[in-house]
């Protein structure tokens, strides 16, 4: 990061504790100056400014690049495309770029941010509407500085800030295999922003700010598989995108990376030393997860962590087990809380939970008991909740989500499934079951606004219930 | 003892509060079209509708339909008088062996009421969680479209019945 923009950071910035740097000097300087003082500091002000604009207009400009015609399929050398769609696996790609029931890489997807919502674009190979008419060098570009190819900025939904980090070989064959599919005339729905945030060349001030170029660096104490994940997992794989916290303008927290995130209605949750996990993650338990979107001691993947693992399949085992084995490095040592899988199982069963909350004991025995006691093993019975994250967590949402919409089967797989209990479960009756599963299993305080958190878990499920009805197929993301 | 509000009739049942309602219903009530499957809301036969919602009977227990409106195949028509989503069974011959049926019209019943309209993809994504062994899926599509048509005309719609 260059002086220039530390210090503007410093000045207009709240630094990442959310304090905010308060200018103690005196501001009486320019009153009590004499009036030549005042021209130079007026003067200095200005060429300040102006220096200021030049440089805000250096880095929002950005060329255009010119188009060219589609280049035909086999111009591409088949083990490059191959090679490339094992990296848009890993990327997620589709996730956003492609609606369900849509064009694959057709783009369209709403995604809500805070400032609105915005709109994955067209990434087939369609000339008019797509990436069709873009040379490799404006793809590059794209990954790299979030530039389109006629010159406009993108937002960082887009995450670039992540694509930075990928290989000139690995764009190259992410090139490849886009420039191979099939093209789609499409073009997405208009971005839902207000005023200034529509305003595409602010992005540039936004990439002074927070973008940052290869900031990966091997590190040869570590080994390859270790350096592998490395790159994987800050580069195209953008792990951090949910599972690190965002700041007010949007940008990830750099120091308080992986302590968890949001995505979607979803907690993402925290993969380092603060996990809330009640049994430490190892490399080999990730590995299952990931592999198989479920892990005897942790439980099962689903919401938007349920596409992730789903994509994952086609990858080969190397690299799932890179990213295990790096992600299960970042996790560190066990908070003093961390339990062996026996040890949580054990301590669940001597509480008195049951006497604070007749109400959530009664639905638990009724409803969940018979399969989550049932002594059966994943991914026939349900996971013990002593070991459940969701019940550990600081965030309700993902135990909401998952009673009420439950556990979809997945086509082709062994997997777990759940019936959702939306129908069947009043709010009241939902509160009393989270407040018994947190304090028995979760051995921790009631989450706050518990009410409230259903209310919204509610209406997210009853908005995309109606959403599949209002449409041919759901277009919402994390449906689980 | 605690009331059972089923299709229109209150029941006094002394049951357990965490007795599973698909229980009550086939033992106590003697309503049979529920089917007992597999006992873990994993296949659909025990569907049953509670305040115009598909639920699985098998996975709830009676504290959680306390109050509230539990409508069986039995509540929507009769041998005499089948309702339109019966009716549209067995025009397309919608089922081989039967055990899952009465949770598919069940299913089909929620959904037309709540959308008069479902497109293909919608029954079948509603239809997820259910299975059916003999293969019976695209009759049973097809009979969910024809029960679609046949509500759309006024007077066959006995919906009135479901609570």
């Amino acid at each position: 990061m260059s002086w220039g923009q530390q210090a503007v950071i410093e000045l207009f910035w709240p630094n990442d504790t959310g304090t905010k740097r308060v200018n103690t000097r005196p501001n009486n300087k320019l009153n009590s100056g004499m009036p030549g003082q005042l021209r130079i500091i007026t003067g200095i002000a200005a060429i300040v400014l102006f220096a200021g604009a030049t440089a805000a207009f250096a880095a929002a400009w950005q060329p255009q690049i010119a188009a060219m015609a589609p280049p035909r399929p086999d111009t591409f050398d088949p083990d490059i495309v191959k090679r490339g769609r094992d990296l848009a696996a890993i990327g997620n790609c589709n996730t956003c770029h492609t609606v369900h029931g849509g064009g694959n890489y057709a783009g369209g997807l709403p995604v809500p941010t805070p400032f609105g919502t915005i709109f994955s674009s067209n990434i087939t190979p369609d000339a008019e509407t797509g990436i069709g008419s873009w040379p490799e060098e404006a793809f590059v570009r794209a990954m790299r500085a979030g530039v389109s190819r006629d010159g406009r900025h993108l937002y960082p939904t887009f995450p670039y800030d992540h694509f930075t980090n990928v290989s000139d070989a690995d764009d190259r064959a992410l090139y490849a295999f886009l420039m191979t599919r099939q093209p789609v005339h499409a073009s997405p729905p208009a971005n839902q922003l207000t005023f200034p945030l529509n305003y595409r060349p602010l992005i540039a001030g936004w990439k002074l700010l927070y973008l940052r170029s290869g900031d990966v660096s091997a590190d040869a104490a570590k080994g390859a598989e270790w350096n592998r994940g490395a790159y994987l997992v800050e580069g195209l794989a953008h792990c951090g995108a949910c599972h690190t916290p965002r700041n007010a303008l949007g940008a990830e927290r750099v120091n308080a990376q992986f302590s968890g995130g949001d995505v979607d209605n979803w907690h993402a949750y925290a993969l380092n030393d603060t996990s809330h996990a009640p049994v430490r993650w190892s490399a080999d338990a990730l590995y299952a997860y990931l592999r198989h979107g479920w892990q005897a001691d942790h439980g099962t993947a689903r919401g938007p962590m349920a596409e992730v693992v789903g994509n994952l399949a086609t990858v080969a085992d190397s690299d799932v087990r890179a990213i295990a084995v790096y992600m299960a490095d970042v996790s560190a040592a066990p908070a003093p809380d961390r339990k062996s899988p026996t040890d949580a199982v054990a301590q669940s069963a001597s509480t008195d939970a049951t006497q604070a909350n007749a109400a959530g004991a009664a639905i638990y025995a009724a409803a969940c008991a018979s399969c989550h006691e049932g002594g059966r093993a994943l991914p026939y019975g349900g996971v013990n909740l002593a070991l459940s994250t969701a019940i550990a967590g600081p965030d309700p949402r993902n135990l909401l989500n998952i009673v009420l919409s439950g556990v979809g089967a997945v086509a082709g797989e062994r997997s777990p499934i759940m019936p959702g209990f939306a129908a069947s479960i009043d709010d009241a009756q939902m509160v009393a079951l989270a407040n018994y599963l947190r304090s028995k299993f979760g051995k921790r305080q009631p989450w706050n606004d518990l009410d409230k958190a259903v209310r919204d878990a509610r209406a997210v499920q009853a908005t995309s219930l109606a959403a599949g009805d209002a449409t041919a197929e759901s277009s919402q993301r994390g449906k689980p | 003892m605690m009331t059972l509000k089923v299709n229109g009739r209150d029941h006094q049942v002394d049951a357990d509060p965490d007795t599973p309602l698909l229980y009550v219903l086939r033992n106590d009530l003697a309503l049979n079209a529920a089917k007992f499957g597999c006992g873990l809301g994993q296949c659909g036969s025990c569907t049953v509708i509670v305040d115009g919602k598909a639920v699985l009977s098998c996975v709830t227990p009676l504290l959680l339909v306390e109050g509230k409106q539990v409508t069986t195949l039995e509540g929507l028509g009769t041998v005499a008088a089948p309702a339109p989503i019966q009716r549209a069974f067995m025009e397309e011959q919608a089922a081989q062996c039967g055990y899952c049926t009465a949770g598919m019209m069940m299913r089909a019943q929620a959904l037309l009421m709540r959308n008069p309209k479902p497109s293909d993809a919608r029954i079948r994504a509603e239809f997820e969680p259910h299975l059916c062994r003999c293969g019976t899926h695209m009759r049973i599509l097809h009979a969910v479209h024809r029960a679609a048509r046949l509500m759309d005309t006024a007077d066959a719609a006995s919906d009135k019945s479901v609570r």
